[in-house]
């Protein structure tokens, strides 16, 4: 019911990460997901990673997502 | 991406005819009510439908005696107010948090975790957390009130009114709507509960609950599912969402809830008593709950006269139904909680679905 | 004395240190023959019969953030309010509000920046003003700039010039200064390459009037509210629908991002280096040629038009093809969280 972003968790320190979201540096708290790796991606609500996400999957339909892959690429192009 | 959408259409107008009428779908959750407005999906998708808002907003739910007793500690020199944005709007008997920040103590945090920070920086402060939301936003209560445990902090004092979706959605069909067709299940939700949660309501009432994110896309296609269940006569458990959602859910974030909620029975602003709907903090955090520690007695709320947020957070009505949507209950001057928050159906109305004829 | 060390009550008192202030902190930073004369009031030569006015108050918190700080907010602001009307700028004042312990060098840190924005657009700071209020009294600091400008001769701007069929350009993307301010700002503090768009608009709005003249209908800087604010404004004001499409709305991706994050609408937030014009539909890809031609406009692009229509109305045509309102901001917006 809440809104939750993609991040790839970019810094791991315990159940503290850092995850990017599309140049955005959040940070999260990771004990809901205990198994996260450096490089995953996760849904991040609340200043919490929920889960692990699918990258694949999620691009499918995911707009935000779709961003981070262009953003990674060609660094700050422009939407629109 | 334009043909799938047109594709998805056509297979719900399909459906539509053969079942011969329209229908009715819940979007349990304000934030897809929210997104599905955002995306301009209520005037294209075809007529053969009709989208119910649900319960799912958990300002909207929050009863007027939980907020007043908020205020009421925020009214204490000692106490710091940790709320999340959305709950400022909420009107008490006495006016909202928001008319009464004038004494610079109620925070608006975005984490749990901060709740926590505020507890740890401001020592000589008690530090309310007010802690709203549905499954999505629980175990992150819980995973602070473990932490605050074991690291001793004795200021931080968490007000549970933490609600459960699934008990809110049979009560729904067993009493409240029974023209609930089929459920457009909360995606961040069945993250945490997992997908399975659902299986009560497709075997006892044989609905349709199909799980999707809230991307525009995503909810096409969810719609585009349960109509064609619908259209079949069966029932099942459907998800658009299988990147983040999967059948069990998150394990460890459910054992975290268990561990540190009882579940109880709990009163749904608009909706009433439902049992075994809210989570208060187990008895091993008493010391950090805050109904305990400072000896909340939650009153009974006033009835609003003509309002009527239930009929609509139960998808009896529409918000244009209610005789007072744009005139005097608005976004500026909300009467109701539907009105109130940024997810309310009303809200959303009135943002997305008004126009201003020309003078 | 002191350019080093902290305002004290006494700076703003009007005697000996409010002028060794102003000797030895701003003057020597403004550096114009207008200024140092400190007389009561800068005399200016113009010769126009049409002036433009404008003034505005700042007190954005943080003081300095990515990509500007109070003080070229400050200049830019007033600069752009007089570009958008088809001014050239021709002075501002600055009138400075400091509380009382404000390190001397925050001051002159802000106070160059201002002057070096003004300096770059040609345009003197030709007088001021100094007040101290006791801590507690203001934010660290809030500044006013006023401004005059000269219309040039080919403005044609007004609500009035607006008809259905003009087309809506914007200057380049939307929601970076705003969503800079809330990620320094909401608590969750998170670092980012967000900078704000913070700068002066002058060289593409009286770049376009003079290139289009009368084909250029309106100009506004969407400010507070966003370009949701200044779309609903144009449909009340010039009586009539305006319809954009969100696939052609220029949005920095990292910048949309954050939007999600804090749970805003990025239509909401607030722009400070940008445009809105709304030109006649034929010279439409001209302007947003020209606005491209220029560094500040390089993202410019034409996000939708006028409308016929009975209700007074901002409609948006979503990604997938749907239509939603944009309706006017509720004043202050709260990041979403469930």
């Amino acid at each position: 019911m809440c809104l939750a972003v993609p991040a790839k968790i970019i810094e791991l320190s315990g159940s503290d990460a850092i995850a990017d979201c599309v140049g955005n540096r959040i940070q999260a708290n990771i004990s809901l997901v205990p198994e996260v790796k450096l490089g995953d991606f996760v849904l991040i609500h609340a200043g919490f990673a929920i889960t692990v996400i699918d990258e694949e999957e999620a691009k499918k339909t995911w707009k935000l997502l779709e961003d981070l892959d262009n953003f990674n690429k060609t660094n700050n192009k422009v939407s629109g | 991406m334009l043909d799938m959408i047109n594709r998805a259409y056509k297979e719900i107008a399909r459906a539509g005819q053969t079942l011969g009428r329209k229908m009715n779908i819940m979007e349990v959750c304000g934030t897809h009510t929210v997104s599905i407005f955002r995306a301009g999906l209520r005037d294209a998708l075809p007529d053969c439908l009709k989208l119910l808002s649900g319960p799912g907003c958990p300002v909207c739910i929050t009863d007027q005696g939980y907020i007043d007793a908020v205020l009421s500690l925020s009214r204490r020199d000692d106490c710091i107010i940790a709320t999340y944005g959305d709950m400022i709007r909420v009107p008490g008997r006495d006016g909202s948090l928001e008319q009464n920040t004038g004494r610079g103590n109620i925070k608006i945090i975005l984490s749990a975790q901060d709740a926590l920070k505020l507890a740890i920086e401001n020592p000589n402060k008690k530090v309310l957390f007010v802690a709203v939301g549905f499954e999505t936003t629980t175990p992150a209560t819980a995973v602070i009130a473990g932490q605050a445990l074991r690291q001793g902090i004795k200021n931080l004092f968490i007000f549970s009114n933490h609600k459960l979706v699934i008990p809110a959605m049979e009560a729904l069909l067993s009493e409240k709507n029974h023209r609930i067709d089929a459920f457009l299940c909360p995606g961040h939700v069945s993250v945490i509960i997992g997908s399975d949660a659902y299986k009560p309501i497709v075997e006892k009432f044989k609905r349709p609950c199909v799980v999707s994110g809230f991307e525009p896309m995503q909810i096409i296609f969810a719609i585009s599912e349960i109509c064609r269940q619908l259209a079949e006569g069966t029932a099942s458990i459907g998800s658009v969402y299988q990147a983040a959602v999967t059948p069990q859910g998150n394990k460890t974030a459910q054992k975290i809830i268990s561990e540190s909620f009882d579940i109880v029975d709990g009163y749904w602003r608009g909706l009433g008593k439902i049992g075994k709907s809210t989570l208060k903090l187990k008895e091993k955090f008493s010391s950090l709950d805050a109904e305990k520690q400072f000896g909340i007695q939650l009153a009974l709320e006033e009835d609003l006269t003509g309002c009527r947020c239930g009929e609509v957070l139960c998808g009896l009505i529409d918000p244009c139904d209610c005789g007072l949507f744009a005139q005097n209950c608005t976004p500026d001057s909300p009467i109701g909680p539907c009105m109130v928050s940024s997810e309310g159906a009303c809200a959303a109305w009135y943002k997305y679905a008004r126009g201003k004829r020309r003078s | 004395m002191a350019s080093s060390g902290k305002i004290l009550l006494a700076h703003g008192g009007g005697g000996r240190l409010t002028e060794e202030l102003i000797r030895s902190v701003i003057l020597p930073v403004f550096d114009n023959q207008t200024l140092s004369g400190l007389t009561d009031s800068a005399e200016l030569e113009l010769d126009a019969k049409s002036i433009c006015f404008t003034t505005d108050s700042y007190v954005i918190k943080p003081l300095f953030f990515n990509g500007g700080d109070i003080g070229k907010l400050a200049v830019c602001g007033t600069l752009n309010d007089l570009a958008v009307s088809g001014a050239k700028p021709i002075a501002i004042s600055m009138a400075l509000i400091i509380e009382e312990g404000l390190e001397i060098e925050i001051l002159r840190k802000i106070l160059i920046s201002a002057a070096q924005t003004a300096k770059k657009q040609n345009v003197p700071i030709v007088c001021g003003d100094t007040k101290v209020v006791e801590a507690g009294g203001v934010d660290k600091l809030f500044i006013n700039t006023s401004g005059i400008g000269v219309k040039i001769p080919q403005a044609k701007l007004g609500f009035k010039q607006i008809f259905p069929g003009d087309a809506i350009i914007v200057s380049g993307t939307i929601g970076d200064h705003g969503m800079t301010i809330m990620s320094q700002r909401e608590g969750i503090k998170f670092e980012s390459s967000l900078k704000s768009d913070c700068a002066a608009v002058t060289e593409i709005c009286i770049g376009l009037v003079e290139a289009f003249g009368s084909d250029i209908k309106f100009m506004r800087d969407p400010t507070r509210g966003g370009l949701s604010a200044t779309l609903n404004e144009i449909a009340n004001q010039a009586n009539c629908g305006v319809e954009i499409y969100e696939e052609k709305l220029p949005v920095n991706p990292t910048v949309r991002a954050a939007a999600e994050i804090l749970g805003f609408d990025i239509l909401e937030i607030a722009n400070e280096g940008k445009v809105v014009a709304v030109v006649a539909a034929q010279k439409a890809q001209s302007c947003l040629d020209f606005c491209r031609s220029l560094q500040i406009g390089r993202d410019a692009a034409i996000i939708g038009n006028i409308a016929e229509s009975d209700y007074l109305l901002v409609e948006l045509e979503t990604f997938i093809k749907g239509r939603r309102i944009v309706q006017m901001p509720y004043g202050r917006e709260l990041p979403r969280i469930c």
